[in-house]
């Protein structure tokens, strides 16, 4: 692999590491919708995609071919502007979230040493897209899907920055690398292992930020029939999907970072280690996907502000604790 | 109060985890489904299936159906889809009263003609409609002679509806030849 | 009503217009269907929302009209056998033995032995079978996408053993004046015995995953609760009324058939929630499993057809009324006959009509969520309600 931080310019280090990260979005949204597929398929006994290419591994590519051939349609009454603005705005923030992810020891865009901060005020970014692209469609049912996304989001940000907080008072630090750097390639000496609840709650955290089943109460289709995105079609959903599949990528590699030790692995550790642990967190989030019903819109926030906004402040005390004697 | 409460929360997270343990047993096992068209389904496992109806020929002469033209299942169909149409011919040692045999009539059941002498009933046209049929088999059951069953055709499929309007004779005649052609090659 | 800006016409349908006298500045006149993922069909409710809260909801029918009540005057007795199959696709057998009970009752015909414990089976079977989907398609309605799935591995076998013996696979025309089309063979008892034993796990899979499941006790407990009283007024039948603790059973309390001779249960829920009506239609298939094992080793030989059964029935003039127990309630069919070889009326009544009556009255102030919840419990299919 390319060793980034030996490119002279600052500048064309951030250009090369963007076209890296939309490569890398493309192609993973390619292969997450193919894994979705076939992970729900086997779970109900289906094979899945079978007939485009073999064992249909070809489909995600048809699918994405038929997604960008698609006519894009400006519904009646809409306001084209926002309308069209939203999937923009929420796809673009996934983009600048992948920039200070260290994807192996000297794979990273941008070492900054608010990393952290950074990936978490990008991701706030889609609650917005949402919204507008919800309030601009002119359709009750996104109107509904927008309302529930922006109080779930809300909701969730808390937990999710409060279970952060134990991980920052342990390593001291802000910058993912070294953060990293602070947890040793074997299993033991990994955060998860003294933070087990933080990860948890991060993890659920992560399932409600990027509204995915049993939470996916924004585009709950057999209530709201698509939510937000129920009038965009083309590319305009197209978008949002990949942005979904992006914002999934950032939680798990955001977990396996500042949980699983990153790119460290027991043995060659390496980018390898990092995505391993990264699609085996996907692969969960797939797994719990097609097992559960979904919860209802004041029970998701009652979880959110009864169980686990308390709990994560128990969990910082008892770390704050910890760390100062 | 607490105690309860915190049981409560035990088991759900336990339920969730039960869960997650059945449907990964799924996961691994095999799949179930059927892959149409390179897997059909066993022709044993469709004893008693209803397909469209077709004729059952005479025992002697598997080029002519058992009918007799009464017209009972044009007249029982619910859905108005079969077509029959019959004409008496005389046998050829009656050749002298040709009267009766030339007539093409329509079968109508209710019409009183004096019966001919010696004559016989040949189907000309046995048509169905298979876009109407509801497959309920009332024809199939109450034929008087046997000559309707349920073919085992399950992937019937096209574009137009005017390929479900069948000739039944000219079916019957397709497969008098194919099982001819098979006893000829059997007999080799 | 009409936007200028927008260039709109916001008026709607009649239906809508009858809908909103006073729309306030706070509420939204909301359209859930005809084309809705969990109104199962073409159904379509009206509701007035403030928030997600339903202020007022109103079913708006007859999407899917076929005049089946019509037809069954202008054919004779037996061609409008077939018809009873698509009025619920879901139980078609069901129908098929109200429509075919009836007649026999006005005839005063006598039917086999054999021929009624083979309608005792496959109508047991065919309700297993409805309540696989109805389950299956209730948690599909609540966002867990994978018992479906499940459903339809078990109602596969079903319909491979009613295939054996009706020939169809949904929309059944199995059973004739005076007995069933068809005789059942050794591999079709064969089939059933082993489908009853392979089910029984399967039924302890499902509690695991989905019943016990702490998501799906919290969507479902104490939601559309319904009262006695409601029941009463819109005269709800089937395991909606079970599932509110009353104990009525057409099969226990008008016994027909060979009911009275078979031992099971009635199961009731007192919590009179989704979850009663939950648990009544898991232990129902249970108790069909128990009545089907019963009557398979009870079956005694004879003609599946009664002998005197008339290939086209002339009932004589009178009026007769036949109940059955449907998977969604009691199914009647009232029949005049004038004598003639075409009934002079045919009226058939649906248990999902009177059970989707009640829901304006359950829905109001529930969540809209709830309301798919509670839509989804009362088991409702469309073409049963709008004939």
């Amino acid at each position: 692999m390319i060793d980034l931080s030996t490119i002279p310019s600052p500048l064309v280090q951030i250009v090369i590491g963007l076209i890296g990260v939309l490569a890398f979005v493309g192609l993973n949204g390619l292969v997450c919708v193919y894994l979705e597929r076939k992970v729900a398929g086997h779970i109900q006994r289906r094979p899945g995609p079978f007939e485009v290419g073999p064992h249909g591994i070809l489909q995600p590519l048809a699918d994405a071919v038929k997604l960008v051939a698609k006519q894009m349609i400006t519904p009646k009454g809409a306001d084209p502007i926002l309308y069209w603005a939203a999937p923009l705005i929420s796809f673009a923030p996934a983009i600048a979230c992948f920039l200070p992810l260290p994807f192996g020891p000297k794979l990273q865009n941008v070492s900054i040493n608010v990393g952290l901060i950074l990936i978490l005020a990008f991701s706030s970014l889609n609650v917005l897209a949402l919204c507008l692209a919800g309030w601009s469609s002119q359709n009750k049912w996104s109107l509904l899907g927008a309302a529930r996304d922006i109080a779930q989001s809300v909701a969730y940000e808390i937990p999710l920055l409060l279970s952060l907080l134990p991980i920052i008072l342990l390593t001291g630090s802000l910058n993912l690398a070294e953060i990293t750097q602070t947890q040793g390639p074997w299993p033991w000496q990994w955060l998860v292992v003294k933070q087990p609840l933080a990860f948890i709650i991060f993890f659920v955290c992560v399932f409600a930020e990027t509204n995915r089943a049993p939470f996916d109460l924004p585009e709950a289709e057999s209530e709201l029939t698509a939510g937000f995105h129920t009038e965009y079609s083309g590319m305009g959903f197209g978008l949002f999907f990949l942005a979904e599949y992006s914002y999934m990528v950032v939680g798990c590699a955001l977990a396996s970072i500042l949980f699983l030790g990153g790119y460290q692995g027991p043995v060659a550790s390496g980018w390898w280690w990092f995505l391993l642990k990264v699609y085996a967190l996907l692969l969960v989030m797939m797994w719990v996907r097609w097992t559960y019903p979904r919860v209802r819109f004041d029970q998701l926030l009652n979880l959110a502000w009864k169980w686990f906004i308390p709990l994560s402040l128990l969990n910082i005390l008892i770390t704050a604790l910890v760390v100062k004697l | 109060m607490i105690g309860s409460k915190l049981k409560e929360t035990f088991d759900g997270v336990v339920s969730l985890l039960i869960g997650l343990k059945i449907t990964f047993k799924n996961f691994l096992k095999p799949n179930l489904t059927v892959h149409y068209p390179r897997k059909t389904v066993k022709p044993e496992e469709l004893t008693g299936y209803r397909g469209h109806i077709e004729l059952v020929p005479k025992p002697e002469n598997p080029f002519v159906p058992r009918c007799i033209g009464c017209g009972l299942c044009r007249d029982i169909c619910p859905s108005g889809c079969i077509e029959v149409r019959s004409k008496r011919i005389a046998e050829e040692k009656e050749i002298h009263t040709p009267h009766f045999g030339l007539q093409d009539t329509p079968l109508d059941l209710t019409r009183k003609v004096a019966p001919p002498q010696k004559t016989k009933i040949e189907i000309v046209s046995f048509e169905l409609n298979y876009n109407y049929c509801s497959l309920c088999g009332l024809c199939v059951q109450n034929c008087p002679a046997g000559s309707l069953r349920f073919s085992k055709d399950i992937y019937l499929a096209s574009f137009s509806s005017r390929d479900f309007e069948f000739d039944l004779l000219k079916r019957l005649e397709k497969q008098a030849q194919a099982r001819l052609k098979e006893e000829e090659e059997w007999t080799k | 009503m009409f936007d200028l800006e927008l260039g709109l016409d916001l008026s709607g349908d009649f239906y809508t217009r009858h809908f909103q006298p006073t729309p306030s500045e706070d509420t939204l006149i909301l359209n859930m269907g005809p084309q809705h993922p969990s109104t199962h069909g073409v159904l379509r409710v009206i509701l007035e929302i403030d928030g997600e809260y339903i202020l007022r909801a109103e079913p708006v029918l007859g999407y899917i009209h076929r005049m089946q009540e019509k037809m069954g005057e202008v054919k004779r007795y037996e061609q409008y056998l077939p018809n009873m199959g698509r009025v619920d696709y879901l139980h078609a057998l069901a129908w098929n033995w109200a429509y075919v009970g009836a007649v026999e009752r006005l005839m005063g015909l006598e039917v086999p032995k054999r021929a009624e414990y083979i309608r005792v089976i496959t109508c047991e079977l065919n309700r297993i079978n409805s309540h696989l989907l109805w389950w299956g398609a209730y948690l599909l309605d609540l966002g867990a996408f994978t018992p479906i799935m499940y459903a339809f591995q078990d109602r596969e076998i079903v319909m491979d053993i009613l295939q054996r013996v009706s020939g169809s696979r949904l929309t059944y025309c199995y059973y004739r004046f005076g007995g069933v089309s068809q005789d059942i063979d050794d591999i079709f008892i064969e089939k059933t015995k082993e489908f009853c034993a392979y089910l029984k796990p399967r039924l302890k899979m499902y509690k695991d995953l989905v019943t016990d499941n702490i998501i799906l006790r919290k969507r479902v407990e104490d939601i559309g609760i319904i009262e006695e009283e409601t029941l009463r007024k819109y005269g709800a039948t089937g395991p909606v009324l079970r599932g509110s603790g009353i104990k009525y059973d057409v099969r226990r309390k008008e016994p027909y058939s060979v009911y009275s001779e078979l031992d099971f249960e009635i199961p009731t829920a007192s919590s009179k929630d989704a979850l009663g009506r939950y648990l009544v239609r898991m232990q129902e298939i249970e108790e069909s499993l128990k009545i089907i094992e019963q009557a398979l080793e009870k079956i005694p030989p004879g003609p599946h057809i009664s002998p005197q059964a008339p290939r086209r029935p002339k009932p004589p003039r009178g009026e007769v009324y036949f109940a059955v127990e449907g998977a969604r309630g009691e199914i009647g069919v009232n029949l005049v006959s004038d004598g003639s070889a075409y009934p002079y009326r045919v009226k058939l009544r649906s248990p999902s009509f009177s059970n989707l009556s009640m829901f304006p009255e359950i829905a109001k102030g529930t969540l809209l969520a709830d309301a798919v919840s509670i839509l989804g419990s009362l088991d409702l299919v469309i073409p049963e309600i709008d004939r």
